[in-house]
């Protein structure tokens, strides 16, 4: 059995990127039998760039993708070479982490109640500086040029660029030559870009380049922030792939495949500015720049992230809040009445989305931490590791946007008569929790001690039963935080849940995103709160269960 | 043919030879073998105990009283072994170590028995409760051992277990493991650095540095 893991997890990461591309691109050029083209043509992409407005939606998706990474990446490497190895740093990084689990529709609401003209911030300003107690005319939400939605994604990626950042950086040297570099005259920030940030990006690069894809292609936060006249080009796709009308699945595989060479041309020219910045840093270094006086910049990334922090809660608060509200008048700064009628009235359309999100996101995970355990117990016997290949295959399904293989996949399970099944949509699920299970899951697995599975051999004790009486009982926390990173995953997924859901398995997040246009605050507040509930109470579980088992074992403290 | 053979063994890295050698280690006796990091010594153990790293090479046989292991997994092999930490499984109550440690065909009450009588053997009676991490390092070098023992080894590998210890206790204990092993009339490989381990230890010392 263990023999199979690594390729069955092989299988889960590959298969559905693949059968989906090539199933998006065959109707793409007018090939799909079933609904009546049997023969290739280019007609749908002259049909796509017919479209008005598409240029600027193609622009719109570049733009964001490049520009919100570029902002989040410069915020979080400001912070850390600023402050790593202080006090302050390790406050911020607890601050911060369980931000990474809040899906990002929830977020993206939360600064919606928090931005909007008769949003939080107004009211609170309002009229004593406004002038006004009426909602000032601000195009804020939805803005043209998608500043707000840039501006949610890059809140959204500095957890989890900081958080990669965090895992890279013990295979480097960080302190002791940040320390080397200060006593040559360096400040802490000039001695961290020279010489240790280098090291980190290259370990992180994957996880950069998921994230400009990610951007390029987000739905659920841009049909949240997001400008409307045009969308981002995944959002048009979006609602060309839910058309009832059967010529536009070809028109939406055509854009699928503009999609992927949208990202793929954002990924190359991120390369490009890569070397740009490699030559600049290594320019200012080979000059002996030292950059001593660096208070103001220590102290502005600093700032920056404590906002984006303090932005989220007071938006993931203010969705809480709404969801309690009675009557709450522009410009009060709470409500007048607190009342549980949302609730009751949510509560009985809610509890089926909600059991679909649970079993969903359950099941999934459990598959996924099967599988990850799998191959890395595989790997620890064999003293094979996959190397760099596997670390590619494991990102594959987050680097190919979602939107350019996800359709394609439902038109491969239509063929199967797969389609709107719930295995299909745990199939799905899977393959984006496996990636972010396996790369929670394999630093503390791979930093155990081997010599504690040494020594349960020589006591006699076999492979499996060390795994299963020393390894894994020793490493439960980080297996179980692993799957709460994969249910949080699971609970955030939109358009997979959309499209191959195909409607009939609605869950909490397809069910939130759906409220946005109607803009009723208080069912959206009650949506988006169970939303970002359901991750927080899988880390809980993944805090209190070692705990308590493990309550008067002191080392179990210490090492997890 | 009883006690430990070594025949031919080979131990190399990236094609280089670390060492080789061929040895007989009687029942009760014990083999030293010294050197500095990096001589090779610790992956000798490694090599006896089935568990050398992917990236060394070795060769010969080993012989456990004329069974050969040269290609058995390592925990058919039973062959015990103490590291530099005592490494008790932190998951688990002193006692549970202990119980992990007794074979499967020792059933009923009388796994715990023998669980109690090892820490009575160690001085450590009323220790089967507690939790690992309050013990002294001698008391957990202490564990380890019967933790050893109660395994039924057919050998002892001891790769420096006595390093970490500080220097107040570490004769005692080295005194308390070596006699313990001896009792059970067990072949003993020692490998360490420290030339009093060696003399303690009272067998035949190769020295890896000349």
């Amino acid at each position: 059995m263990l023999r199979l893991a690594p390729a069955l997890a092989i299988g889960v990461l590959l298969a559905p990127v693949v059968c989906g591309v090539l199933a998006t691109l065959l109707p793409a050029f007018g090939y799909l039998p079933a609904l009546g083209g049997d023969q290739f043509t280019i007609a749908h992409f002259a049909a796509l760039i017919e479209y008005p407005g598409i240029g600027r939606s193609v622009l719109l998706s570049l733009a964001t993708g490049l520009l919100t990474t570029a902002i989040a990446l410069a915020i979080v490497v400001t912070f850390v070479s600023g402050w790593y190895g202080t006090r302050m740093f390790a406050r911020v990084q607890h601050l911060i982490s369980p931000l990474l689990s809040v899906p990002h529709a929830a977020a993206a609401f939360g600064l919606a109640l928090l931005i909007a003209p008769t949003g939080y911030f107004f009211r609170l300003i309002s009229p004593a500086l406004t002038g006004s107690s009426r909602p000032l005319d601000l195009f804020i939400l939805n803005d043209p040029l998608g500043i707000t939605m840039m501006a949610g994604l890059v809140a959204k990626e500095i957890p989890f660029l900081l958080l990669v950042t965090l895992a890279a950086l013990p295979q480097t040297s960080a302190r002791r030559s940040g320390q080397i570099a200060q006593a040559a005259g360096y400040g802490r920030m000039s001695g961290f870009l020279f010489v240790t940030w280098p090291l980190v990006y290259r370990q992180i690069r994957l996880a950069v380049f998921a994230v400009i894809a990610y951007a390029t292609s987000v739905v659920d936060v841009a049909v949240i922030l997001g400008p409307l006249t045009p969308p981002p080009l995944s959002v048009r796709l979006t609602q060309w792939m839910s058309d009832p009308e059967i010529a536009m699945r070809f028109i939406a595989s055509a854009g699928a495949l503009l999609q992927l060479l949208v990202t793929v041309a954002a990924i190359l020219i991120w390369a490009g500015f890569e070397k740009l910045a490699g030559w600049l840093v290594s320019r200012q270094r080979n000059a002996g720049h030292r950059y001593p006086k660096e208070r103001w910049a220590r102290t502005l990334g600093l700032a920056v992230i404590l906002l984006v922090s303090a932005v989220i809660f007071l938006g993931l608060m203010l969705l809480g809040l709404w969801s309690f509200a009675g009557y709450w008048a522009f410009p009060d700064a709470l409500p007048r009445t607190m009342t549980l009628t949302n609730w009751m009235r949510v509560l009985p359309s809610l509890s089926n989305p909600l059991a679909t999100t649970l079993s969903t996101g359950v099941v999934a995970t459990l598959i996924a931490i099967v599988l990850a355990l799998g191959c890395l117990e595989r790997e620890a016997r064999t003293g094979r590791t996959g190397g760099s290949r596997a670390l590619l295959f494991v990102y594959l399904p987050l680097i190919v946007p979602q939107v350019s293989f996800v359709f394609g996949l439902q038109l491969f399970f239509l063929g199967l008569g797969l389609d709107a099944t719930w295995g299909a949509l745990v199939l799905v699920h899977l393959v984006f929790v496996l990636p972010y299970v396996f790369l929670s899951l394999s630093d503390p697995w791979r930093a155990w001690d081997w010599r504690f599975a040494s020594v349960a051999h020589g006591l006699g004790a076999s492979p499996d039963r060390t795994f299963w009486k020393v390894r894994l009982p020793m490493l439960l926390k980080p297996a179980l935080v692993a799957s709460a990173v994969g249910f949080a995953v699971s609970v955030g997924q939109y358009l997979p849940t959309l499209l191959i859901g195909g409607g009939r398995w609605p869950t909490i997040t397809t069910e939130a995103v759906a409220l946005a246009s109607g803009g009723n605050r208080r069912i959206i507040g009650v949506y988006a709160f169970v939303q970002m509930l359901l991750p927080f109470i899988g880390f809980a579980i993944a805090t209190i269960v070692p705990a308590f088992l493990f309550r008067n074992r002191n080392d179990m403290k210490a090492t997890s | 043919m009883t006690g430990l053979a070594l025949q031919n063994v080979v131990v190399r890295l990236n094609g280089r030879d670390l060492l080789s050698l061929s040895e007989n280690i009687a029942p009760g006796e014990i083999l030293t073998v010294m050197g500095p990091s990096g001589s090779g010594k610790s992956s000798l153990l490694a090599y006896v105990g089935g568990f050398l790293d992917s990236n060394f090479q070795a060769t010969g046989q080993i012989l456990l009283n004329g069974e050969d292991l040269t290609n058995q997994p390592a925990h058919e092999r039973h062959t015990g072994i103490l590291f530099q930490d005592p490494l008790l499984f932190p998951h688990m109550s002193v006692g549970e170590n202990l119980l992990f440690a007794i074979p499967a065909s020792v059933k009923g009450p009388d796994r715990h028995q023998q669980a109690e009588q090892a820490l009575g053997q160690a001085g450590l009676e009323e220790f089967f409760d507690r939790d690992p991490a309050t013990l002294s390092g001698g008391q957990k070098a202490r564990v380890a051992l019967m933790r050893v023992l109660v395994s039924q080894p057919r050998a002892l590998l001891l790769d420096e277990p006595f390093s970490k210890l500080d220097a107040g206790r570490r004769d005692q204990i080295r005194r308390f493991v070596f006699d313990e092993a001896k009792r059970q009339n067990l072949p003993i490989l020692l490998v360490t650095h420290d030339e009093a381990d060696a003399i303690a230890a009272g067998g035949k010392i190769i020295d890896l540095d000349q």
